[in-house]
């Protein structure tokens, strides 16, 4: 099943109907939203390993209570950011930010464009999959053209001009999409 | 966050860079969790059938794993921590 096309209520739907490659597809999906909000909370990395297998934890258990599945990304950065402050209080190793410092300011800050980020990759997925693979491995992956040309099989010279025809492709779908949900929904 | 507003594609650059992606170990274990469930549901429903074991699995919970078949898997033994009574 191509999952690129379901949206966010459907597969938490799928999932909650016992769907496990739905559930697998929830993981994938947001597995990058949680791991950069852990990282953006700079919980080391065992701290930011408990958050993120936590916070899919709760997900699963907890799946049954989310009024609006359509919500399922509000509600997962909510719990993972509760999580990250529960883990940075247990080890009262660095401080929890206090409300109207500035280190709150630039959490938030950051945790907002980490939110942008979640939006652009949505968008991503209205991309062909060749156009995905390759903004993936360039952006995210930080792989150089000489390891893109040979993983996926294309001179290096070509990896230029494919990444900015995607790029543009992406632009485009990101202008032109709806704004995400922004209510949690959990009873 | 604003959809609607037109982006400089270095500005989408940059935010693609924003999620990289999590340790693959990670995703793989948090992807196997229906698998935990279902265990740990198979455990509790021998624990509610049998007073023996429920005992057992109370007094030392790897071992009565062990005895009833399941590797005491970390998540497996937390899960099972969590909802057993008093968890």
């Amino acid at each position: 099943m191509d999952w690129a096309s379901v949206s966010d209520g459907e597969v938490v739907r799928a999932c909650r109907a016992g769907d496990d490659a739905a559930w697998r597809e929830l993981v994938e999906r947001f597995s990058r939203y949680v791991f950069a909000i852990a990282r953006a909370h700079r919980l080391n990395e065992a701290d930011s390993e408990d958050v993120f297998q936590e916070t899919f934890a709760r997900i699963y258990e907890h799946l049954g209570r989310l009024r609006d599945d359509d919500s399922v990304r509000p509600w997962i950065g909510q719990l993972t950011r509760r999580l990250c402050i529960d883990k940075l209080r247990a080890a009262a190793r660095d401080p929890v930010p206090e409300d109207g410092s500035e280190e709150h300011g630039a959490l938030d800050r950051r945790l907002e464009t980490i939110d942008e980020a979640v939006s652009v990759r949505e968008a991503m997925r209205s991309l062909s999959a060749d156009c995905r693979e390759i903004l993936d491995r360039f952006f995210c992956r930080d792989q150089s053209y000489n390891t893109i040309g040979d993983l996926l099989d294309l001179p290096p010279g070509t990896i230029a001009s494919r990444i900015s025809r995607c790029l543009g492709k992406l632009r485009a779908a990101y202008e032109g999409r709806s704004g995400p949900a922004s209510a949690s929904g959990e009873a | 966050m604003n959809e609607k507003t037109p982006m400089d594609e270095v500005r989408l650059a940059e935010l693609l860079r924003e999620l990289p992606p999590a340790p693959e170990a990670w995703l793989q274990a948090a992807q196997e969790r229906p698998a935990i469930a279902r265990a740990a549901d198979q455990v509790l429903e021998l624990a509610e059938a049998d007073a023996e074991f429920r005992r057992t699995l109370i007094a030392d919970l790897e071992e009565a794993l062990r005895a009833a078949g399941h590797e005491p898997d970390p998540r497996l033994v937390d899960t099972l921590r969590r909802r057993l009574p008093g968890g």
